[in-house]
C-alpha cells in the first residue's frame, strides 16, 4: 500500500484506492510472491523440479545433456505429451481418463492394420485410427452422461476392453511392422527442421508473443484499462526468442529439432489459445469450477463434457498414431506398460489439478518433459524400467501432494 | 440507515391475527409482473395455492413466511423452474408462460439464487460474462472488462479489482457480482432470494444499498427474506405467505415486526411474541 494510484488519471481497473500499486519490475516481483504465498505456484514447482533433475541427472552421466541425448528426449516426449494434452482437458472439467493407454494402443493397431496388412493409403489409415479414438470418447461420454457412471470406472472398464479389441485387430501374429520407408516412420524418426528454419521459427515465435503483448496492450490503453509496460513486452518476446534460439542451436549440433516436435508444441499452442482465448475454453473451466452455476449460466453442460471425453480419446489416439510411427511397429504391448500413468502423470505434474477447474495446455509440455527426463537419465543409468516406475511413481505422488497443499492454501488465502 | 424504527406500543392487540388479511393496495394496472390464482402441487402436496402477486418497475416487494410457506416454490415458478398448475402470470400487461428458466430470462425476468451459482475459480469478469461472452471464437476481453468496470460502477460496488477469482471475495461482494451478473440481460424484474441470509452487518448494509439503486434504476425488485429489519428497510410493500397461501400484504413503512411475525407464524399469541413478552426486552431483539 505504500503507492496508490491516484484516482484521477487511474485506468479503470486501477481506481480502487485498496489496490497496491502492482506496476513496474518491482511490483511484478512482489506480485510473483503474492501468488506464490497464497499457492498460486504457476510453473514454479516444475521448472525447479525440472532444473533438479537435470542436475541431478547430469552429474551422474553426463551424457544425459549431451546434444544428441536431448534430440532423443524431445522425440521421445512427442507421443505421450500428445496423450497429456488430452488428459488436461478430462481433468478440467473435474473427470478422468483412465484408459489413454489401451486407446492409443488400439489406435496403433488399427493404424497398422489398416497401412500394412490393408494396404490403404497412410491418409486413410491415420484418419481411421485417430476416427476409432473419438468415437471411443464418444461412447465414454455417452455412458457418463446417459447413465451417471462415474467417469474412472467407464473409463477403467474402457482400459480392459480395448486392450482386448487392440489384441483382437492385430491378430495371431501379435505384431504388425510398419515400413521404414513409409511416410510415417520418415516423419517420426527422420524428418528434421532445417537448421535456418529452426530459427527462423524461433524468432517468429518471440515476434509473435511481442506482436499479440503490443496488440491486446493498445486495445486495453484505448478502452481505459491498465496495461502492461511495453518494454516488458519486448523484454519477453526478446527472451523467448533467444531461448527458443539457444535450444535450436544446440540441437542442430547434432540432428536438430524434429518436426514432430514442432507438432507437438503446435498442437500445445492450438489448444492454449482453445482454452484461454474462446468461449468454449471457458466453459470447460466453468464446468470444472462449479457445473451447477454453469448450467444455470446457460451453458451446455452435456456438450462440455462431451467435447472433453472426445478430445482426450481423439488425442490419445493421434498419441497412438505417432508411437506407432515412432516404433515403426503396432505390437501387443503397443501403449501398454506405462504409457497411461506417464500420460496422467504428466498432466497432473505440469499443474492440472485432479479437482478440475485449473490447469492449462502448457501442463502437458513441462510435465512429459519431467517424466521424459526421469525415464531418459534412468535409461542412460542402466537401471531397468523397475526402477523408472518406481520413480515416476513418486514423482506423481509428489506432484499430486503438492496440487493438495496448493490447493488447501488457495482456499486459506481465498483465492481458490 | 436500515435501523427500523421500534414500534411505539408493545401490546399485542397491534398484531393482525392470522385470517385477516390487510391489503393496503393493489398495483394491478401499473405491475409489471403480476401473478393471479397461481397453484402449484407436487403430489398430494399443495405447494402454492392461488398466490397472487404484484409488482410495479421501480418498487421492492419483500416476501416473507416461514419454512415451508412455499417462498422457494414460488421462486422457482417465476424463474421458471417449475410450471405452476393453474393461475396466469401477466408480464407487461401480456399474459406469458415460463416454461423454461431460458424463457423466463428472455421476458426480463432475472433470478439471483441463494447459493449464488458463481464460479469461484474464474474472475469477476468471466463470472459476469459466464454464458454469454463477446466474441465466442476470440474472446473480447477488453470489451468485457470494460462494460464490467461500468457496471460494478453503477451499482457503487466496491470490488478492487475484477482479474481475481471469485473465491477471494467477501459475501456481500460476490452477492453484488452475483446481482450484477443478472443485470447484464437488462431485466425488468429481478428475484433475489435470501440476498442477506448469509452475510455480516457491513456486508448486509451494502446489499441493502444496492437494492435501493435497483429500485432507483427502475426495476422491480422481489426479495425474499427471512429478516425482518431488512426487509423494513428497503422494501416498499410486505406480502406474507403462510402454509403456501396469501396471508397479508401490507405497506412496509407502516407495518409493525409484530404484525409481520403474526401474519407469518398465523397467530398473534405464537412463539415469538410469548417469547418476546417472558423476556420482556425490547422487541427487535425478537426479529
Amino acid at each position: 500500500m505504500s503507492a496508490t494510484v491516484t484516482p484521477t488519471a487511474a485506468p479503470a481497473d486501477r481506481q480502487d484506492e485498496r489496490l497496491a500499486d502492482r506496476s513496474g519490475l518491482g511490483g511484478l516481483l512482489r506480485g510473483f510472491v503474492d501468488r506464490l504465498r497464497s499457492g498460486d505456484l504457476g510453473v514454479l514447482p516444475v521448472v525447479v523440479g525440472l532444473a533438479v533433475i537435470w542436475t541431478v541427472m547430469q552429474s551422474l552421466n553426463p551424457i544425459f545433456l549431451s546434444s544428441p541425448n536431448l534430440v532423443n528426449l524431445a522425440m521421445e516426449c512427442v507421443p505421450v505429451g500428445v496423450i497429456a494434452l488430452g488428459i488436461v482437458c478430462v481433468l478440467l472439467v473435474g473427470e478422468i481418463d483412465l484408459s489413454v493407454g489401451s486407446v492409443s494402443g488400439l489406435s496403433s493397431a488399427v493404424l497398422a492394420v489398416l497401412f500394412v496388412d490393408r494396404g490403404l493409403p497412410v491418409g486413410v489409415a491415420i484418419a481411421g485410427a485417430v476416427l476409432t479414438g473419438s468415437l471411443i470418447g464418444l461412447l465414454y461420454a455417452q455412458v457418463f452422461l446417459r447413465f451417471g457412471v462415474p467417469s474412472f470406472v467407464v473409463t477403467l472398464a474402457g482400459l480392459l476392453s480395448f486392450v482386448g479389441i487392440q489384441l483382437y485387430v492385430l491378430g495371431p501374429q501379435g505384431s504388425i511392422n510398419i515400413p521404414f520407408e513409409s511416410p510415417l516412420v520418415y516423419f517420426a524418426q527422420q524428418a528434421f527442421v532445417p537448421d535456418w528454419l529452426s530459427y527462423v521459427l524461433a524468432v517468429l515465435g518471440g515476434v509473435a508473443l511481442v506482436v499479440t503483448g503490443l496488440a491486446h496492450r493498445r486495445e486495453r490503453t484505448r478502452s481505459g484499462l491498465s496495461a502492461e509496460a511495453a518494454v516488458l513486452v519486448i523484454v519477453r518476446g526478446a527472451l523467448l526468442a533467444s531461448a527458443l534460439a539457444f535450444g535450436a542451436w544446440y540441437l542442430n549440433r547434432t540432428r536438430g529439432v524434429g518436426w514432430m516436435v514442432v507438432l507437438f508444441i503446435a498442437l500445445v499452442l492450438l489448444l492454449h489459445y482453445l482454452l484461454t482465448r474462446t468461449a468454449w475454453g471457458r466453459w470447460m473451466f466453468a464446468v470444472g469450477g462449479n457445473e451447477e452455476a454453469a448450467r444455470r449460466a446457460g451453458i451446455n453442460v452435456r456438450g462440455i463434457y462431451t467435447s472433453a471425453f472426445v478430445l482426450c480419446s481423439t488425442l490419445a489416439a493421434v498419441g497412438g498414431v505417432l508411437a506407432a510411427s515412432r516404433l515403426a511397429a503396432a505390437n501387443q504391448s503397443s501403449g501398454g506398460g506405462d504409457v497411461n500413468l506417464n500420460a496422467i502423470a504428466a498432466a497432473v505434474i505440469g499443474g492440472t489439478s485432479l479437482f478440475g477447474g485449473r490447469g492449462s495446455a502448457f501442463a502437458a509440455l513441462l510435465g512429459i518433459v519431467v517424466i521424459q527426463s526421469i525415464s531418459s537419465g534412468l535409461t542412460l543409468l542402466n537401471l531397468d524400467s523397475s526402477f523408472r516406475f518406481a520413480v515416476t511413481g513418486v514423482v506423481l505422488l509428489l506432484a499430486v501432494i503438492l496440487d493438495s497443499v496448493a490447493r488447501n492454501s488457495r482456499r486459506r488465502t481465498g483465492r481458490a | 440507515m436500515n435501523t427500523p424504527t421500534a414500534p411505539a406500543d408493545l401490546s399485542p392487540d397491534h398484531a393482525a391475527t392470522g385470517s385477516v388479511v390487510t391489503t393496503t393496495h393493489t398495483a394491478a394496472e401499473e405491475a409489471i409482473l403480476s401473478l393471479r390464482g397461481i397453484s402449484k402441487s407436487f403430489g398430494a402436496v399443495a405447494a402454492l395455492t392461488g398466490i397472487d402477486l404484484d409488482v410495479a418497475a421501480g418498487e421492492v416487494v419483500a416476501i416473507v413466511g416461514d419454512n415451508g410457506a412455499g417462498k422457494s416454490t414460488l421462486v422457482k415458478v417465476l424463474s421458471g423452474v417449475h410450471a405452476p398448475d393453474s393461475g396466469t402470470i401477466r408480464f407487461a400487461g401480456d399474459e406469458v408462460t415460463l416454461p423454461t428458466p431460458h424463457a423466463s430470462l428472455a421476458l426480463g425476468i432475472a433470478t439471483v439464487f441463494q447459493d449464488l451459482a458463481l464460479c469461484e475459480n474464474l474472475s469477476v469478469v468471466e463470472n459476469l460474462f459466464l454464458g454469454r461472452e463477446l466474441r465466442l471464437h476470440r474472446l473480447d476481453e477488453v470489451a468485457m472488462e470494460t462494460r464490467s468496470w461500468e457496471l460494478l460502477r453503477e451499482l457503487s460496488a466496491k470490488i478492487p479489482t475484477v482479474r481475481v477469482p471469485v473465491a477471494s471475495l467477501s459475501g456481500g461482494q460476490r452477492q453484488t457480482v452475483a446481482i450484477a451478473r443478472s443485470l447484464l440481460g437488462h431485466p425488468k424484474v429481478i428475484i433475489l432470494d435470501e440476498p442477506t441470509a448469509a452475510l455480516g452487518v457491513a456486508q448486509t448494509a451494502e446489499v441493502l444499498n444496492l437494492i435501493e439503486r435497483l429500485r432507483e434504476r427502475g426495476l422491480g425488485v422481489i426479495m425474499i427474506s427471512h429478516n425482518m429489519a431488512d426487509v423494513r428497510a428497503v422494501a416498499d410493500r410486505v406480502i406474507v405467505l403462510r402454509l403456501g397461501r396469501n396471508n397479508g400484504e401490507y405497506d412496509a413503512r407502516t407495518v409493525t415486526s409484530e404484525q409481520i411475525v403474526a401474519a407469518i407464524t398465523g397467530a398473534a399469541d405464537n412463539v415469538v411474541a410469548r417469547r418476546s413478552a417472558r423476556t420482556s426486552i425490547d422487541p427487535q431483539e425478537t426479529r
